[in-house]
Parts: structure tokens; C-alpha cells; sequence
């Protein structure tokens, strides 16, 4: 599976897309979702807190562990795609689909990368 | 440094994911993953590497009395040709390990261990050996693979034609497609099968041909992931899990494999202690979440205990887990609360085993 050329990355495996010019939505990449394995729950960040970049926005677990996720961004957490409550295989199924939280009012972010610098890590750590 | 099985490199030719374990280099999970591999147990099914575990050999006139001083079962009665569990305790009453034993001659028995424990309890045997016995610890010259799934009695019959019948019970030297086995209807799934012990240069053949008569009933190999959901859902106690040194057989619920009647090492301090104070409990999360070892579980507010074992249940489709509490202090049917990273998350009292092959 390619990462999108529009997207943005961090080293710690999560992207973002800009939804306007101050929201963006936040995921998990294909390389986190292959390395974690089948997903089986994702344990959804509440709408309204405040989330600092590279901190951990929430956890997901798959059959074998529970992994944290990191936000690429600080600002505040609009909302939550619900739809993972029901079906957390969708981030294994379609990761750059399956946002997992949208965060406004950003006042910081990570250092992002654009999709061939993520994969110059991804290949490094493979 | 991790050891390699003989099927090392059929793992990484099939991609499995290899991770350390016990000790060695074994498969996680191959592509198809977890889940799918899980479910082909339950409804086709699976082939395992498990050639980890370990074996070692009692033999001479006082084998069985060896066997029986150091073992909490009783194997004074019987037959050549059958299997069974037992737990082996330190004096305390704690566990050394948990393991089956094969008779394989009326003065010969085949101790199949735990990886992880096998140096503990290589050396905890020969500490404790009297009389007229030959130890020896086999395990680098015997691979073992497990068929496991409704298909497997149709995928070993397509090899050979001498198949134990009974649960529990096993034919020594058994040509499947002309390779020398000793084939064991046993295994840690909950489901029926087969595990196969051939001479390590013969078991890339064996998985090879296994996986070649298993293509048409659906047959995938599977790692070490599906082996702990598969073990866990048929609620089968894992050691460093469900027992271990400070969690005696009898709180494990381990009774049917401690026969008191008899003289065995740790009996005493089991004898002693009375009746367990803690018992191992089912638990069926109601809540949001995934409970795994050692969170705490609130009965009504009170502490009474923590689990050992839990994670998502694929085949039941949902997430369980087991749990050392206080005995007495639930009843099946009551709601308990189980703090995961701070979370606390709704779990019902159920009965063991979650899930039972039909």
C-alpha cells in the first residue's frame, strides 16, 4: 500500500490530512496496522480534550497487545470517528481512511514528514 | 542468543512474523493473521510449530516411582499408550512447571515440558531422581507439530492408517508418509487433534507434507498469537500465568491432577495450607476494552484479586479473561469491575471452560 502523497507523517507512525486550514485528522500508518496486527479495539479519545503533540492521544489493541498512539499535533480533540467503536479492523482494512480523531485549534505539531521521508524510515526500521 | 527449530526456515519461507520465545525463534503469526488463523482451528484447521517444548525420558525399574514422588498426578494405574497431565510442585506447594506424561513401556515415560521451564525442571528432576532410573533430556533430537481442528482426522488419515482413537492417548512409532512418529491425540486449542514427535531432521518433511494433505480441507499454518487466543478461549491454563511458584495447583483449579491421596513433593505444604483462599474465575468483558494479565479486579468496590490471562476471543467474538480472586467472594452470574490502565471496565462472572468443542 503506497502513503498518500497529500498526507503528512511523523516517525512514530501516525499521519495527518488537513480537513481546512486549522483541523486536520489524525491516523495510524500501514506500517503501524501491519506491525501491530489484527485490531480489536480502539479505545477512542474523548471530544473536547485538550492533546499535545507527541504525547498519547489513546490506545488501540490488537489480539496480541495494546499499543499507544501519539499525537502528531497540540490542540484541542472536534471528534472522534465512531465508527471504529463497532469496527476497529477498519484501520487494518484501510488505514489512511480510518481517522481515528480530528483535532482544531492547533498550536504546535511534531516534525512531519512527507510520504518519502516516512518511507526512508519505515525502510530503516525494517 | 535464540535457538532455531528445524522448521525455522519453513516459517520464514510461509512469512511468518518470527519473534523471540522462550528461548527460540518462532512464528507470531504468519500473513493471513491472528484471527483467520484462529478461526481456521475452530472450524478447518491449523498446523503449529511447537517443537519448543520440551521432552525428557524416565526409564528403568523405578521410573514410575520417580515419576510419582515429583508428580502431583497419580500414575500407578495406567496403560501403555495413554497421556496424562500433571502439575510438578516445589515443596511449598508452589508450581515447578505443568506437563503431560506419555507411557511409553511399563517402565518408560516420555515428560513433555514447557520451553520456557525446561532447564528449571531438567534440573529439579535430576535433583530428586532415586534408585534404578535413566533421566535424559531428549528435547534437541525431537521436533513436535500440532494438527489442530474438525479436519485434522481427515488430513492425518490421508498419511496413515494408525490413528489413536482416544483422547488423551497416543501409537508410538507410527509411519505418517513413511517418516517414524509418535502421534498423540492431545493438544492446547480446545479443539481435536493431533500432535505429531518425529526426529528433528525429519520435521521440515513432516510440516511440508502435513501442510500438503491439510491444502484441500482449508489447513494454514499458525503462530504462537492464534496458540495463546486459541489456548485462552478454550480457557487451558498457561504456566506464569494461571499457575506458577506462588499460585498453588489447588487455587488454580487444578484438582482432577493432585491426587493427595498419595505421597508426591509439595503434598504436605498443599495438605497445610487447607482450603485455597484464591480460585480461578472466568471473566466475559461487558465494557468497552480488552483486559489482559495482571489488572485488578473490584468486586464491589473492594479489591478481590487480578487476572492472568485475557485478551479478544475471535471464535466467541469477544473479550474474556481469567482472573486469581479471592475465593468465595463472587458467584457466577455477578458483575465485577477490572481496572485497565486506569479505566475501570464492566466484566461478568462466567463459567470455565468459555468455549467447549460441540
Amino acid at each position: 500500500m503506497t502513503n498518500p502523497s497529500d498526507y503528512q507523517y511523523v516517525r512514530s507512525h501516525e499521519w495527518l490530512c488537513y480537513v481546512d486550514k486549522d483541523t486536520v485528522r489524525v491516523g495510524i500508518t500501514d506500517f503501524a496496522q501491519k506491525a501491530m496486527g489484527d485490531l480489536v479495539f480502539v479505545n477512542l479519545p474523548q471530544v473536547g480534550d485538550m492533546t499535545t503533540a507527541g504525547e498519547p492521544l489513546c490506545d488501540v489493541e490488537s489480539v496480541k497487545s495494546v499499543e499507544d498512539i501519539f499525537s502528531p499535533v497540540s490542540g484541542e480533540i472536534t471528534a472522534v470517528n465512531e465508527e471504529l467503536a463497532d469496527r476497529p479492523e477498519l484501520i487494518n482494512s484501510a488505514p489512511y481512511e480510518a481517522w481515528i480523531a480530528e483535532i482544531s485549534n492547533i498550536t504546535d505539531t511534531e516534525d512531519l514528514l512527507d510520504a518519502a521521508a516516512y518511507e526512508a524510515v519505515c525502510a530503516e526500521e525494517e | 542468543m535464540e535457538l532455531k527449530t528445524p522448521l525455522y526456515d519453513c516459517h520464514v519461507a510461509l512469512g511468518g512474523k518470527i519473534v523471540p520465545f522462550a528461548g527460540y525463534l518462532l512464528p507470531v503469526q504468519y500473513p493471513a493473521g491472528v484471527i483467520a488463523e484462529h478461526m481456521a482451528v475452530r472450524t478447518k484447521c491449523g498446523l503449529f510449530d511447537v517443537s519448543h517444548m520440551g521432552e525428557v525420558i524416565y526409564e528403568g525399574p523405578d521410573a514410575l516411582a520417580n515419576i510419582n514422588k515429583i508428580l502431583t498426578n497419580d500414575y500407578t494405574k495406567m496403560d501403555i499408550g495413554r497421556v496424562r497431565y500433571s502439575l510438578m510442585c516445589y515443596d511449598d506447594g508452589g508450581v515447578v512447571d505443568d506437563l503431560l506424561v506419555y507411557k511409553m513401556g511399563e517402565e518408560k515415560y516420555l515428560i513433555v515440558v514447557n520451553a520456557a521451564n525446561r532447564h528449571k525442571d531438567v534440573e529439579w528432576m535430576k535433583k530428586h531422581l532415586f534408585g534404578e532410573v535413566r533421566f535424559s533430556d531428549i528435547s534437541d533430537q525431537i521436533a513436535q507439530i500440532a494438527l489442530q481442528g474438525p479436519a485434522a482426522d481427515a488430513i492425518i488419515a490421508k498419511l496413515t492408517a494408525d490413528i489413536p482413537q482416544k483422547y488423551y492417548s497416543f501409537i508410538d512409532k507410527v509411519q505418517i508418509g513413511g517418516i517414524e512418529s509418535l502421534l498423540s491425540q492431545t493438544g492446547y486449542t480446545g479443539e481435536r487433534g493431533y500432535e505429531i514427535y518425529v526426529a528433528a531432521a525429519d520435521a521440515p518433511a513432516m510440516w511440508q507434507q502435513l501442510l500438503d494433505a491439510g491444502a484441500d480441507e482449508g489447513l494454514v499454518p499458525c503462530g504462537l498469537g492464534a496458540r495463546d487466543t486459541l489456548r485462552l478461549e478454550a480457557s487451558m491454563p498457561l504456566y506464569g500465568h494461571e499457575m506458577d511458584e506462588t499460585i498453588s495447583p489447588l487455587e488454580a483449579g487444578l484438582n482432577f491432577a493432585v491426587k493427595l491421596d498419595k505421597n508426591f513433593i509439595g503434598r504436605e505444604a498443599l495438605l497445610a495450607a487447607g482450603d485455597p483462599q484464591r480460585q480461578r474465575i472466568g471473566l466475559k468483558v461487558l465494557g468497552r476494552g480488552i483486559v489482559r494479565e495482571h489488572q485488578d479486579v473490584y468486586a464491589q468496590g473492594r479489591l478481590i484479586g487480578h487476572s492472568t490471562s485475557g485478551t479478544h476471543c475471535p471464535y466467541l467474538g469477544g473479550a474474556y479473561a481469567m482472573a486469581l480472586v479471592e475465593s468465595q467472594s463472587v458467584q457466577l452470574g455477578d458483575k465485577v469491575e477490572v481496572d485497565v490502565r486506569g479505566r475501570r471496565i464492566e466484566a461478568e462472572v462466567v463459567p470455565l471452560p468459555f468455549y467447549k468443542r460441540v
